[in-house]
């Protein structure tokens, strides 16, 4: 019996912007693996190559070398197209700027990514898990910064997405309003089974993860499991 | 050099092709307004110092023959500054060049004294020698159309007499600006030449010893020029004069004052439109490029630099752009001015014509840019530089669509949500999309009504020369015939179908107005020269009624059912009353027709013409040209198809010239709006659209959404933009009309196709340009900016 592939599997991943003496080597050769359904908090200072790796992982960018791959699938190969495919079908996103749509509505930033999956949850369902079944018809405009950034979550979920990325969801947002989106992300891990990666700052949020990735000058320096996670509510802000 | 002026240049260049864009559409305005003004002043002040310095009559009268003592009582009349008599006769010419006989008038010259009135501008050579009897100056077009030299031998038939001339000087004259035989429309210098002789020569070669058959006289400034022509018809009725004329009956001045007036006419018309729509477009588009600026201008401030400074450094930013677009505007506009000068000195023969602009017509050139790109810059740039710094920074909320009006059509559950994001954004912000659109729209009017003038001159041209003259010669006998003349006519080889013409010079009067024009008897329906009505309808005289062209109508003031009083000015001099039976607009030409038994009738002949038009086997034709040269009693041949080839290519010149350069810059202008247009929504939009990009949509869904916003306007623009085109078309008919022509209100279905064509290809090549920028959108640093 052959065990399923891990959901992502990095081998030597590197990522070099620019070339000779102003390249900057923003990874160096990571080796990660992930199982599936796992609650992921990146960490790390400024620099460390958190978001780089994000980025890899959710098809945003390649890497200058090394291999990775989502379910046995090679991401580091992969064209245009198929990374495009590969976002629509499985992956996530949630940014620290929510990044919505101002000319639609709440239910129409959410059916925008369910119109193109190919098997979305209806959105107000998306919105109601995160808690804005009352405002679906709100423009971005008439929402507070922790609405929208629900919006964006709904959204992002709304596709029953297999990985769910998230850099800096907290990063805009007051700690109470913080603490409701990182419940609704928890919520999200535990009901659909999705993957989900936290980038963040703020070292405490680690607490309510399965496993805790410590970046630092483009590698790895640190990856703990959680031996007992808490819940977002009892995070120390 | 500052910081900030280092800014200014690397932004100028950072936007170098939104920038060239809206300096094209300055450049487009000013030269048109450039050329157009400029050749309206050039052609007047030529004109006006050469009528003078040449002494240019104010009157001409001919007389059968009168003696040459009449000319101190010419002289004697009030007002009469100064008057010349002279002999002017008819030639035929016979020319090895070409077999068709070119028609012309030879002129006597004053012998040892410059002419007082009509003096003619000698261009090389020198005049006639008075001891020689075979010498004479030539009209210097004709002499160039036949590549004649000084010291050529010219033969002409004089009054029936075959004469062999010595040219000794190449000419221009002041009558002959437009060079053109009678009755014809289009001036070809190898059709029409003019002759100047020594007075004794000519007077022995037309048998016109001690007398002469033309006055032409210079008024006083104060004299009233219909005063003076009463006093001179007076006083030469008895010697069979048909009535002097003014300068706006003569030719060759309602030639060139028409097309003075048609300049000015496009003078007014065209250019304000071109300035008012490039100041218009500039205005929409530097505001825009300045509101996506938003950010830089709160660091700025942030930086320390004060709300002046900031505003100083983007109207410097508009004013780099507007000054390109001055400077090439005023480069092409001159380049242009001149080459239309050269091209107007080709068929109107000026000694010079310089194209000069003068201070003012520059100065509203850059008054215009100056508003147009301040004004533009100037409400943005205050409005960016009012915010706090930190407000400036902060990325601007996001807009509420909640409010908009029609919001609930985009709330139709039939709409995806890239569908809903186009229309919520056309409908969010209704002033600056109604001015995109308006843009576009004000680019394709120009293209229809630059096309327009293409259209009107094949459908005049079309008329005349293919529905309303059908015959490939006209003959002119020298003096009416007998109706045996047109017979043998008829009868000779080659000819297929002939019809007779009779006209007669005559004064028209209804009323208190006059106007003098030739009657001319046609027979009953017509097949080879007909009167065509400006919707292609033919107009038979009926028995007794008379047909006169709407514009002569105007000019007496009468209409269909009245009664005007016709003086025939030649022959017996009978004077008849005429019912008007119906004044149809007639696209080229003006005219009176009525039946020929009816005007044979009235001037109490027996059937006489004066001549015919024939249809000719294409084989004949060149024979019957050698045969009727050699016809002494034959004043003119006119030859239709070569006629219709002169026609077309002074219009493919002149018209082609400027409706070319219309086209062209309303292009300009349509690519201006358009991809600014679609530039800056690419710049308004880059964010979302890379948000979208990360969600997992594809280039081709989000290049739907910006170039969604694009197709919309220009679905709305398109036939906004033609309607207007077609008004304004409309319009400049009406405005364009002279005495010799009525642009016929016309708009082929190509032209409407063309416009449309133009905009949306200018439209798809913009979206592809973009296309590519979306291509290149950085997913990564969307995420992670705010704006």
């Amino acid at each position: 019996m052959t065990s399923d592939p891990p959901c992502f599997e990095a081998r030597a991943l590197s990522k070099v912007y620019g070339e000779g003496h102003s390249a900057v080597h923003a990874l160096r050769g990571v080796e990660f693996t992930a199982a599936d359904g796992e609650l992921i908090v990146i960490l790390g200072p400024s620099g460390s190559g958190k978001s780089t790796m994000l980025n890899i992982l959710g098809g945003l960018d390649r890497a200058s070398s090394g291999e990775v791959y989502f379910r046995g699938e090679a991401l580091h190969s992969a064209s245009d197209r198929q990374l495009t495919r590969y976002r629509r079908e499985h992956v996530g996103f949630v940014f620290q700027f929510y990044n919505l749509m101002p000319s639609l509505t709440a239910r129409e930033n959410v059916a925008l990514v369910t119109e193109i999956a190919p098997d979305p949850m209806a959105p107000e369902e998306a919105l109601g898990l995160v808690g804005l079944d009352k405002r679906v018809d709100h423009f971005p405009a008439e929402l507070s910064g922790g609405e929208q950034q629900r919006v964006a979550i709904a959204r992002a979920i709304a596709k029953r997405p297999d990985v769910l990325f998230c850099d800096e969801p907290t990063g805009a947002l007051d700690s109470t309003t913080g603490i409701r989106v990182l419940e609704a992300l928890q919520q999200v891990n535990t009901t659909l089974g999705s993957t989900t990666f936290i980038i963040t700052h703020n070292a405490s949020v680690a607490d309510m993860a399965d496993r805790v990735i410590i970046f630092g000058d483009g590698q790895i320096r640190e990856d703990r499991r959680n031996i007992s996670k808490i819940q977002p509510s009892e995070l120390i802000w | 050099m500052s910081p900030l002026d280092r800014k200014l240049f690397r932004d100028l260049w950072r936007l170098r092709t939104q920038g060239i864009a809206i300096a094209l559409v300055i450049a487009a305005g000013i030269a048109v307004h450039l050329t157009m003004a400029g050749m309206l002043a050039s052609l007047t002040e030529t004109r006006s110092a050469y009528y003078e310095r040449q002494r240019f009559a104010d009157l001409w009268a001919s007389v059968v023959r009168a003696p040459n003592t009449l000319g101190d009582n010419i002289r004697a009349i009030e007002g009469v500054g100064a008057a010349e008599t002279r002999i002017a006769a008819p030639v035929l010419f016979d020319m090895d060049s070409m077999a068709e006989p070119p028609t012309g008038v030879i002129y006597s010259l004053p012998r040892g004294r410059p002419e007082a009135v009509n003096a003619i501008y000698l261009d090389r050579g020198r005049l006639p020698d008075p001891s020689r009897r075979d010498e004479t100056v030539i009209l210097k077009g004709f002499a160039q159309a036949h590549g004649l030299e000084i010291g050529d031998a010219v033969r002409a038939t004089i009054r029936g007499k075959r004469e062999q001339l010595v040219i000794t000087g190449f000419a221009l004259s002041p009558e002959y600006v437009y060079a053109i035989a009678p009755g014809q429309l289009i001036p070809d210098p190898a059709l029409f030449g003019v002759l100047w002789m020594d007075r004794d020569a000519l007077e022995n070669a037309a048998d016109m010893e001690g007398a002469f058959n033309e006055t032409v006289v210079r008024l006083n400034r104060s004299a009233d020029p219909d005063a003076v022509a009463d006093a001179l018809d007076q006083l030469l009725e008895p010697y069979g004069a048909p009535g002097a004329i003014t300068r706006r009956d003569h030719v060759s001045a309602a030639f060139v004052e028409s097309e003075v007036e048609q300049l000015q006419t496009m003078g007014a018309f065209m250019p304000p439109i071109f300035l008012a729509v490039a100041a218009f477009l500039v205005n929409i588009v530097i505001s825009r490029l300045v509101a996506v600026e938003r950010e830089q201008i709160g660091l700025m401030k942030a930086f320390g630099y004060g709300s002046g400074e900031v505003a100083w450094h983007y109207l410097k930013l508009a004013g780099g752009i507007g000054l390109v677009g001055l400077l090439l505007g005023m480069a092409a506009g001159t380049w242009l001015g001149r080459a239309m000068a050269v091209l107007y000195t080709q068929y109107y023969e000026f000694p010079y014509l310089v194209f000069a602009a003068t201070p003012g017509v520059y100065l509203i050139g850059v008054a215009v840019t100056v508003l147009s790109v301040g004004a533009g810059a100037f409400w943005s740039v205050t409005r960016a530089a009012r915010l706090a710094p930190a407000v400036a920074m902060r990325a601007p909320p996001p807009p509420d669509y909640s409010v908009s009006l029609g919001a609930t059509v985009t709330r139709l559950s039939v709409l995806d949500q890239q569908t809903r994001m186009i229309l919520r954004q056309l409908i969010r912000y209704p002033i600056r999309n109604g001015m995109t659109t308006l843009g576009v729209a004000a680019a394709g009017s120009l293209l229809v009504v630059a096309l327009y003038f293409t259209d009107a001159m094949e459908e005049m041209i079309a008329t005349y020369f293919d529905i309303s003259n059908r015959h490939d010669i006209a003959v002119v006998f020298t003096e009416a015939r007998p109706m045996s003349a047109f017979y043998d006519l008829a009868r000779r080889e080659g000819v297929i179908e002939a019809e007779p013409f009779r006209s007669a010079a005559a004064r028209l009067q209804f009323e208190q107005r006059e106007v003098r024009m030739g009657l001319t008897g046609v027979i009953d329906r017509p097949g080879l020269s007909r009167l065509i009505d400006d919707a292609r309808q033919t107009i038979n005289p009926p028995p007794g009624g008379l047909v006169l062209s709407q514009d002569l109508a105007n000019r007496l003031g009468a209409q269909a059912g009245d009664t005007i009083r016709a003086e025939v000015t030649e022959g017996a001099r009978p004077v008849l009353e005429l019912t008007i039976a119906s004044t149809p607009t007639v696209l080229l030409g003006s005219g009176v027709h009525m039946r020929l038994e009816d005007l044979s009738a009235a001037l109490g002949e027996d059937r006489v013409v004066s001549g015919a038009y024939l249809r000719v086997d294409e084989n004949a034709r060149e024979a019957l040209y050698l045969e009727l040269k050699e016809a002494p009693l034959v004043a003119g041949v006119q030859l239709h198809e070569l006629a219709r080839d002169n026609m077309q290519e002074i219009l493919d010149q002149s018209m082609g010239v400027s409706v070319a350069i219309y086209t062209l810059f309303a292009g300009l202008i349509a690519i201006g709006v358009i991809y600014n247009a679609v530039r800056v929504s690419l710049a308004e939009r880059a964010r979302e659209l890379a948000s979208l990009r990360v969600l997992g949509f594809s280039k081709t869904d989000v290049s739907y959404i910006l170039l969604g916003e694009t197709g919309f306007i220009l679905l709305i623009a398109i036939p906004l933009g033609l309607a207007a085109g077609t008004a304004m078309a409309w319009a400049l008919a009406g405005a364009m009309s002279s005495d010799f022509f009525r642009l016929p209100y016309i708009i082929y279905p190509s032209t409407y196709a063309f416009a449309a064509a133009v905009l949306i290809v200018i439209g798809a090549i913009s979206a592809l340009v973009v296309r590519r920028r979306i291509d290149t959108l950085d997913l990564v640093a969307v995420l992670k900016t705010r704006e």
